[in-house]
């Protein structure tokens, strides 16, 4: 039993990312204001990026960079030593991709401001339902 | 990674994350959200990952502080929830 609360706790970094992305999730379904649902969005893409860079992680290990690594010759190097790059350079590409769909939703969202004078996704269905029966 | 300055951080994001979707004022939602791109940036250059941690910086913690203030300038700023 206490092992396994060891390894629970030892773990904190992906409890983080279960209670961010629960926070995202939260947002993106519960709140009614658009702006709103496009930050709970970003909050669960962090979270994801978090996730990949926790697995990167090592306990006493540097940064990805070889110390004296010009014109060194004879002793190998220990991958224990340095963090694991390959997740950093997957997530350096998820940053940009997330920061493009932030641009196209907020772009979406004042598009229906526009229309519908109102962010909040209640009001707007509401003058949809009504606009439905005018016509009819 | 020093697991001190994770933890105390990882908290931060938190409360920061939480703060964001709490507020009802978007604008305060928009700066609570570069607050939390800047906490998540410092959490990242704890954790070792130096390269997405200035990309953060500036594209997360930057550009999309920008995006989301141009885009309550250009609608309403209060909300309902």
């Amino acid at each position: 039993m206490e092992e396994l609360a060891a390894v629970f706790v030892a773990r904190y970094n992906y409890w983080g990312v279960i209670i961010l992305m629960g926070i995202g999730l939260y947002a993106m379904i519960a709140k009614t204001n658009m702006v709103k649902k496009i930050i709970g969005m970003n909050i669960f893409q962090t979270a994801i990026i978090l996730f990949y860079i926790s697995t990167a992680a090592k306990y006493g290990a540097s940064i990805p960079i070889i110390a004296h690594g010009h014109g060194a010759q004879g002793h190998g190097i220990r991958a224990a030593d340095y963090m694991n790059p390959l997740p950093h350079v997957l997530m350096l590409t998820a940053i940009v991709v997330s920061v493009a769909t932030l641009g196209v939703a907020l772009a979406l969202a004042v598009r229906v401001y526009w229309n519908y004078d109102s962010l909040e996704e209640d009001e707007i269905l509401n003058q949809i339902k009504a606009g439905q029966l005018n016509r009819k | 990674m020093i697991w001190q300055f994770d933890i105390i951080i990882l908290t931060l994001v938190i409360i920061c994350g939480i703060a964001a979707i709490s507020v009802r004022d978007l604008l305060g939602a928009s700066i609570l959200f570069g607050a939390y791109s800047f906490m998540m940036c410092l959490l990242w250059a704890v954790m070792g990952a130096v390269d997405v941690a200035f990309t953060e910086a500036s594209v997360g913690a930057g550009v999309s502080t920008v995006f989301f203030v141009a885009a309550v300038f250009r609608t309403s700023r209060s909300s309902k929830d």
